[in-house]
């Protein structure tokens, strides 16, 4: 049978076999309600437990540091506006290559009478320092920066921002969904340095969609966004996904695990794409700045990103065009936008993102799948000129 | 072989069918995908799951697929649509009307519209936990936007008059929601018939997998919500973040079994709630809680007098069940749903939940009867209450010394 | 709710379950809760000479705690003279049973069932000869 090889792990991942095998006995015999006292509930609790130590233990927090979530857009909301919700109106800084999830959030907040500035990023995808600085000295209370961007895979200098946002009084928040599994991440260095929420997101490492996480310094004062039975601390109410819960803890684990071993085998990956794209004349987003060893955004000028997906699927490869997110969206990405890229090159964005099933051989026919594309099309274009 | 504890608190959560189990699996695995995803087949794979899903929760309530938004669960689909609605259309008004015995989820809500500056009334019931129209009536007021009202109570089961409520609510322009959490699979929906604007699904209760939830949003009349969590625009902007495609498909598969099978199903449940009723009928002093004509099948709740709820459960650990809803049993509070039904304050302690379902037993019922006799005879030989009623003291009249 | 052990054995094999004819020479009762709350403690002790508590009864409506907090000081304030009595502190009981936070109301309803029963029997009795 015909498998296609998936080549985008940053808009999803499949479950691992032993995140699966985690979680079906919470879909069949040990399926209580873990608000409920009897034995069924009991037992649905510890297993909450024991997945909300795992997620702890893997990025260096505490479990009571950990609110279950139903993904990362739900994470990103509760923290973004129920952070704003605690404060009088004031500035409220998040930066333009964010996630949709972070931007819609805060100019949602921005029309409650909040201040919004969209911290700039450079050329490669960074956040502009000087800029970073000027809006510091506004004294904004809420700062969110991404900690490796989703589409370009561009890391940002986190543990610096976070210094500059807590000395200018800031809550600092940052959307670490991309970057577990694939950096070190490590919430009590992070929080040292001055973050004080991350969120993660089980799906995008080996674990199910509908469970995530906002990992978070107890100080931080926060509204729910879900009201109701007082679940999670009385964040957020609803009765818990504790199946995908426990698949959630187990799949971080195991990337935390294999991340030392993984992280290195993606990077070598990245660079035979890399080095190969570069000669059949692509543009690399973002290429002189610290990214995400697994992942490639990238366009061939004149070419049009969408027929190219399009030609790669039927040839077997699954790669994106923007971000999963926003796909339905026809417009140019705003992080490509943010960084200074023109609209037709933007549109003709094409993101590889490598999971640790990937191997050398898919690279290099996904490549002479991408050559044999990219010739024909450059000729199309040549005879219509 | 009985398997102990038997589980009789299907109102809390069911569990999930094996049938709909087998459904979801292929999708954490090979059919993985990002339904979001447009550019690849993994996605469009999982898309089209997802919206097969929509198709099959639409058909149970009788709705049209694109009425279906999903979420993660009741909690957030009572969260979007009382906060949405009232959101979007407090240029209209700022009064809400809702029902004491209502879920956490829908009275928490209020509360919080509250602080938001809107005004909300929480309506009595009457004796048998009904909604009485005339009540009803007599709170709306020229600027009531919305009217939130159960169909199915979760402690105590009864079937509230949706239909009524829905053409009180239609004839002054109202959007009337309804919690349905506990409806699905136990009555029938028909959202072509009814005239509720919006209505909360949850999957966990009716055998499909917790983590998913549907809020209905009618298109004609249309109502308009602003949506609460924001983000890639999922679900028409409704509702943005990834969907969990595996659960999803597990609430299609959930609620097609549901449609198909909830007839015979309700008819085999009922006998056996019957069967239990008439078995603790022996036993002294046991009350049934709320309407027993206007109630789904699946549900009894007695209060055992003068027995303490929770040194019950402790004393029929055989038994899963349930004292107040499972949402609220860290607290002490007596259930504020029996409070609301009028009951006193020992009645209101000593309530069991009895909640029966798909794979309760006839076995399991015989079982529970006869445990339920020789423990509550034990708990009412070290009550004091007890004794003192035996005795011909008239607790109303004692002076307690509350602490 | 996890209950510990103690508190368990003190549920399932309650001491000294029952009460005491009313008339009984030295008898005292406390009582104290009330239903809307969720428990009831009826404390009956059996006072001989001296003030020394003989022997003690309880019946409970409420909660596991509740139940093994008054099934514990049955056994606790026999021996004891009715002022000794008074020293059982309620932080004693709910040590000696392990109880969670949401349980310790329990514990200080046992005290206070001390506490109520004693002053029965003072009222009834007068203070107590010295020993």
């Amino acid at each position: 049978m015909f498998a296609p090889v998936y080549l985008d792990h940053n808009a999803t991942t499949p479950a691992d076999a032993a995140v699966v095998d985690a979680m079906l006995p919470w879909l069949s015999l040990q399926f209580g309600n873990p608000s409920s006292r009897h034995e069924y509930g009991r037992a649905a609790r510890r297993a909450i437990d024991h997945a909300r130590r795992q997620v702890a233990a893997a990025v260096g927090a505490q479990p009571g540091e950990i609110v279950f979530t139903s993904g990362g857009s739900e994470a990103n909301n509760l923290l973004i506006k129920g952070a704003a919700a605690c404060f009088k109106p004031g500035i409220l800084a998040v930066g333009a290559s964010e996630h949709p999830c972070v931007i819609k959030p805060a100019e949602q907040i921005a029309r409650r009478g909040w201040t919004l500035h969209r911290l700039a990023v450079d050329s490669e995808g960074r956040i502009d320092m000087d800029a970073f600085a000027a809006v510091m000295a506004l004294k904004p209370k809420i700062v969110s920066v991404m900690l490796a961007n989703n589409e370009t895979g561009v890391l940002q200098e986190i543990e610096l921002l976070a210094a500059m946002a807590r000395r200018a009084g800031a809550l600092f928040h940052s959307d670490a969904v991309q970057a577990v599994g694939k950096v070190a991440v490590d919430f009590r260095q992070l929080n040292a340095a001055g973050v004080q929420a991350l969120t993660l997101s089980a799906h995008k490492f080996g674990g199910p969609k509908g469970a995530a996480a906002l990992v978070m310094d107890k100080r931080v004062d926060l509204e729910a966004l879900i009201a109701g039975g007082g679940h999670e601390r009385g964040l957020r109410s609803g009765t818990e996904n504790v199946a995908a819960i426990v698949g959630f803890g187990v799949a971080c684990e195991l990337a935390v695990q294999r991340c030392a071993e993984v992280a290195p085998r993606l990077l070598a990956l990245r660079e035979r794409l890399e080095e190969r794209l570069l000669k059949l004349g692509a543009i690399v987003f973002g290429r002189a700045a610290e990214r995400l060893p697994n992942t490639v955004f990238f366009a061939f000028p004149e070419l049009d990103g969408e027929t190219v997906v399009g030609q790669l699927d039927r040839a077997g490869y699954a790669i994106a065009s923007g971000a999963a997110c926003s796909s339905a969206n026809p417009e140019p990405s705003h992080v490509l936008r943010a960084m200074g890229v023109g609209p037709d090159l933007a549109r003709g964005a094409l993101r590889v993102s490598f999971g640790s099933g990937n191997t050398p051989e898919q690279v290099n026919g996904f490549l002479d799948a991408l050559q044999t594309t990219v010739a024909r099309l450059r000729q199309l274009t040549a005879m219509a000129v | 072989m009985l398997k102990l504890p038997i589980y009789l608190d299907y109102s809390a959560t069911t569990p999930v069918d094996p049938r709909v189990v087998e459904k979801m699996i292929p999708y954490l695995f090979e059919k993985f995908g990002n339904p979001a995803s447009r550019s690849h087949s993994f996605g469009w794979e999982a898309e089209a799951a997802v919206e097969e899903a929509r198709v099959e929760v639409a058909k149970l309530i009788n709705a049209d697929p694109k009425e279906i938004v999903w979420t993660s669960g009741a909690t957030e689909s009572n969260n979007l649509a009382l906060k949405g609605a009232a959101q979007f259309y407090a240029g209209k008004g700022k009064h809400l009307i809702t029902v004491k015995t209502e879920h956490k989820a829908v009275l928490d809500t209020c509360r919080e519209l509250e602080r938001q500056g809107f005004e909300v009334s929480y309506l009595d019931v009457l004796g048998n936990g009904l909604l009485d129209l005339e009540v009803l009536q007599a709170a709306l007021r020229p600027d009531t936007i919305l009217v939130s009202v159960m169909f199915v109570n979760n402690e105590i089961g009864v079937i509230q008059p949706i239909a009524e409520i829905g053409e009180i609510c239609r004839s002054r322009g109202i959007v009337f929601h309804v919690d349905a959490a506990q409806a699905t699979g136990k009555v029938a929906i028909d959202l072509a018939k009814l005239k509720v604007d919006l209505m909360s699904f949850s999957a966990h209760k009716t055998y499909g997998p917790k983590g998913i939830g549907a809020l209905y949003v009618r298109r004609k009349p249309r109502v308009r919500l602003s949506a609460q969590m924001h983000g890639g625009g999922h679900e028409r902007g409704f509702r943005s973040g990834t969907l969990p495609t595996h659960q999803i498909v597990g609430m299609g598969e959930a609620f097609r079994l549901a449609r198909l099978e909830m007839g015979a199903e309700s008819e085999r449940i009922r006998m056996l709630r019957d069967r239990l009723r008439e078995g603790l009928s022996d036993i002294e002093e046991v009350y049934v809680n709320g309407d027993l004509e206007r109630r789904v099948p699946h549900n009894l709740n007695v209060s055992f007098a003068y027995v303490e709820g929770e040194s019950l459960l402790m004393a029929i650990k055989e038994l899963a069940v349930s004292s107040g809803s499972a949402c609220t049993s860290a607290s002490l509070e007596p259930s504020y749903v029996l409070r609301a039904l009028g009951r006193n304050d020992e009645l209101a302690h000593s309530s069991i939940r009895f909640t029966l379902g798909r794979f309760t037993t006839e076995e399991e019922v015989d079982y529970a009867i006869k445990l339920l006799h020789d423990k509550i005879g034990r708990l009412r030989e070290l009550s004091p209450l007890w004794e003192m009623v035996q005795e011909g003291v008239d607790l109303s009249t004692v002076q307690w010394a509350a602490h | 709710m996890s209950y510990s052990v103690k508190v368990l054995d003190h549920y399932e094999n309650p001491r000294n379950v029952g009460s005491f004819g009313k008339e009984e020479e030295g008898v005292a009762t406390g009582m104290v809760g009330a239903p809307a709350c969720g428990d009831v403690m009826k404390l009956q002790i059996k006072v001989g000479k001296g003030g020394v508590i003989e022997d003690a009864k309880f019946k409970t409506y409420g909660c596991g705690s509740a139940i093994a907090s008054s099934s514990l000081v049955t056994e606790w304030v026999k021996g004891k003279t009715i002022d000794q009595a008074l020293d059982i502190k309620n932080t004693q009981i709910a040590e000696e049973l392990a109880l969670p936070p949401v349980k310790i109301h329990c514990s200080i309803l046992a005290e206070d069932a001390i506490k109520a029963a004693v002053a029965d029997y003072k009222k009834k009795h007068g203070e107590p000869a010295a020993a």
